[in-house]
């Protein structure tokens, strides 16, 4: 019985009932495919976070992001600047009490260096629908090249609780079809953001 | 070290009382007796504290009710993880470790005034936190992210928690020289034992992250430190908090063994495998604190790869091998209890109206298939990011530790209730159906979270409708769908915990105490002294119904995995 010692006292030299062994030998290899697994994702798929980061203060991430914002900015929307970065460029993001800054608007199918960092508490920036979920530390500038492959309007939402106000912080990504497309959606995208 | 300067430390308590238990012919120390009750007792009380905060919290995540305001929505989850993340559950596992040390081992507790003193300041620790909490201003979610700060007192209670969990392994390791030195048991420690000690070994590790990051958080909310870093303070805090999970998994599979050993008689399969299973989670579980880094700045993937597989997944191998060998001996036990007939007569004649064994069944099947492969899941570097902070988190570990360790936990209740408190359990028709609501519940909330989390619904978050928000954003039909569920669930899951503590309450204080001679509602297995005596010979037996579990369990585990690599493969890129 369980709650009682063994009652050979050397229990080591037992031996083990076959199915044990080959369950225990088909979990091993399972964890071992598993762990491959995800070395290979790294050479056959496209979704890998890298390990791009540098140590910023938050007053200085603020002044790279607003310098960024201003030769960038396409309009407002809501007091907000929406900024259309140039293909393939570097793409600053900030997250602060209580919003994701600025509005980005990217092309499907290029990619952008986007830095993210926080300049006050931890914030989860949280791409939705599209469920790509980060978290973004104070301190530290974040830089992950992102390949938009959908186009439409995409909110960000805060997945890290970031106090009272952590629900109301919410920040958005346009993402247009390729100029030389000019499909259907794009007209309707446009139709809804453009007054 | 020898028991003599374990004890001459403390003062010499050789002089113990014992009474010896006419259903299992085991010796209780009196003071290990009345350890265990104080532990058991206090351990339902923050259950009742914390598991109320959750139902305010399901409730008002249901978006349709919407119960409390923001601020107190906030404050209530701080309290509810608080409450039964680690109070529940780590008062309960001390009351496990004394009773797999001094009555397994039919020795005396080591040190009893000193273990009174780890149990006063964890109840101070407890108490202490929670009017903290209660007062507001300390509503920073049980993982306390810096630079957001609680008040001095809320990381205090933490710690003064935490040193008295700490004696509590302490005296725990100090009766197991004492068993040894004074010969109590022949031989090896049972498998239970074995168990309960890879649970203190972890809990030492845990305790010890505990006190590395939460004194300089103290300290920095005294004013004395000016800045902790916030990636450091994550690594830290979760080599505590996610290591102190892996003491609820060591602890809950040894009671998934002690029932069945109790119960049904069964003893394991082989020593040997079940001990290295073990030994297994003291070698791994603690690399698990990268579960929660994967999504963070900074790291490497090699870092990140090693960790978060626990080393190639040497710990969930594990595990694996505890979800064949826990089922197998309960189907070799019952085949040798006479229910030998085709493949599943062990399970269908199974003792269900049994609450002990039927929590301890419940809590076996749905750690595995709710919490156990879901965690895998997230825990894979890249799939991580598809699930990082969504409900999806909370989801995999209501899997984990409500329908697992809860539920193992409140089951074990039902034997330590004649056995140490030696009272009969009271509404023994309620306490039937306990586990059935209860494991209802926890099955729903944790299914429809991951289902939320899946569809990008944020964890701790008061509004998904974003209300206030200045840029709206509208979660789908299918997510408020999925809240409005486990809304519904978590009122279940409320109602067999309320049930829980009515028939724990009621036993201890009304209870028919337990004279020479009763006959147990739910009773013991007859034949335990005739198996105890015999060893192996499980190698003949055949067992198909638990090869064909656990072939459902590895078909259910590989296809999940891989449609979540579908899932990922559909995201936009990133590198």
């Amino acid at each position: 019985m369980a709650i009682t010692p063994p009652p050979q006292r050397i229990w080591w030299n037992e031996p083990i009932a076959r199915f044990e062994l080959v369950w225990t030998l088909i979990a091993f290899v399972w964890g071992l495919f598993m762990f491959g697994f995800m070395i290979a994702w790294h050479f056959i798929g496209g979704q890998n976070l890298n390990k791009e980061a540098y140590r910023i203060t938050p007053s200085n991430y603020e002044a790279k992001v607003e310098e960024f914002a201003k030769k960038n900015t396409v309009r407002e929307e809501q007091g907000i600047p929406v900024v259309k970065p140039p293909a393939g460029s570097d793409v600053y993001l900030l997250g602060r009490l209580w919003q994701w800054w600025p509005i980005l608007e990217l092309e499907k199918g290029t990619s952008y260096r986007i830095h993210i960092s926080s300049l006050d508490w931890m914030h989860g920036f949280s791409l939705q629908p599209v469920n790509i979920n980060i978290e973004v530390h104070p301190g530290y500038e974040h830089v992950i090249t992102l390949t938009p492959t959908e186009a439409g309007e995409f909110g960000i939402i805060c997945n890290e609780f970031c106090g009272i106000g952590h629900h109301t912080m919410t920040g958005k990504i346009y993402v247009r079809e390729p100029k030389r497309a000019g499909s259907a959606a794009e007209r309707l995208v446009e139709g809804e953001t453009r007054p | 070290m020898t028991a003599e300067t374990v004890i001459g430390a403390v003062g010499k308590t050789a002089d113990a009382e014992y009474r010896t238990c006419q259903y299992t012919g085991l010796k209780v120390d009196a003071a290990a007796q009345a350890l265990i009750k104080a532990n058991a007792v206090a351990a339902v009380v923050f259950l009742l504290a914390g598991g109320t905060m959750g139902l305010l919290v399901a409730l008002t995540r249901w978006p349709a009710v919407h119960l409390l305001p923001a601020e107190w929505f906030y404050l209530a989850l701080t309290g509810h993880g608080t409450n039964v993340l680690l109070f529940w559950i780590i008062f309960f596992e001390i009351a496990v470790l004394y009773f797999a040390s001094a009555v397994l081992l039919n020795c005396r507790l080591a040190a009893p005034k000193f273990a009174w003193l780890g149990f006063a300041l964890m109840v101070v620790g407890g108490v202490l936190a929670n009017i903290t909490i209660l007062q507001g201003e300390s509503s920073v979610m049980f993982t306390s992210y810096p630079p957001m700060q609680a008040k001095p007192n809320f990381y205090l209670a933490l710690i003064l928690f935490a040193v008295g969990a700490l004696i509590g392994c302490t005296v725990f390791f100090a009766t197991l020289v004492i068993a040894k030195e004074e010969r109590t048991y022949e031989g090896s420690v049972p498998l239970v034992t074995f168990g309960a000690l890879t649970a203190a070994i972890i809990a030492v590790f845990t305790l010890a992250s505990g006190a590395i990051i939460l004194i300089p958080t103290w300290l920095w909310s005294l004013g004395l430190i000016t800045n902790i870093d916030t990636l450091m303070y994550r690594v830290i805090w979760w080599a505590m908090g996610h290591s102190s999970q892996q003491i609820n998994v060591a602890t809950h599979v040894s009671i998934w063994y002690l029932i069945a050993a109790l119960v049904l008689g069964a003893k394991p399969l082989s020593e040997k495998v079940s001990r290295t299973a073990f030994f297994m989670y003291i070698l791994f579980l603690q690399l698990a604190s990268a579960h929660h880094i994967l999504a963070d700045p900074g790291m490497t993937a090699s870092w990140k790869i090693a960790n978060t597989s626990y080393m190639m997944y040497l710990a969930v191998l594990g595990s694996m091998v505890h979800g064949l060998t826990v089922p197998g001996a309960i189907e070799a036990a019952q085949r040798r209890n006479g229910y030998n007939k085709g493949v599943f007569e062990w399970l269908r004649k199974a003792p269900w109206g049994n609450p002990a064994f039927a929590g301890m069944f419940l809590s076996l099947v749905m750690f595995g298939f709710i919490g156990g492969i879901s965690g895998v899941v997230l825990g894979t570097e890249q799939l991580n990011v598809l699930m990082h902070n969504t409900i999806y988190v909370p989801g995999h570990f209501h899997g984990t530790v409500v329908a697992g360790t809860t539920l193992a936990f409140m089951a074990a209740t039902y034997l330590l209730l004649p056995l140490i408190f030696e009272r009969e359990i009271i509404w023994p028709k309620l306490a039937k159906i306990q586990p059935y609501l209860f494991g209802l519940g926890a099955a729903g909330i944790s299914l429809f979270m991951m289902g939320a989390g899946t569809l990008g619904v944020p964890r701790r978050h008061w509004d998904i409708t974003f209300s206030d928000a200045l840029l709206p954003f509208a979660h789908s039909a299918g997510a408020f769908l999925m809240m409005g569920l486990n809304g519904i669930f978590a009122i279940f899951a409320a109602l067999g915990g309320a049930i829980y503590v009515a028939v724990v309450v009621g036993t201890v204080l009304f209870g028919k105490k337990i004279t020479s001679g009763h006959k147990l509602t739910f009773p013991l297995h007859s034949g335990g002294g005739a198996v105890a005596s015999h060893y192996g010979g499980y190698g003949t037996v055949k067992l198909p119904g638990t090869i064909i579990l656990v072939t459902i369990f590895f078909v259910c585990f590989v296809l999940y995995y891989f449609i979540n690599w579908k899932y990922l493969s559909e995201l936009w890129l990133f590198r």
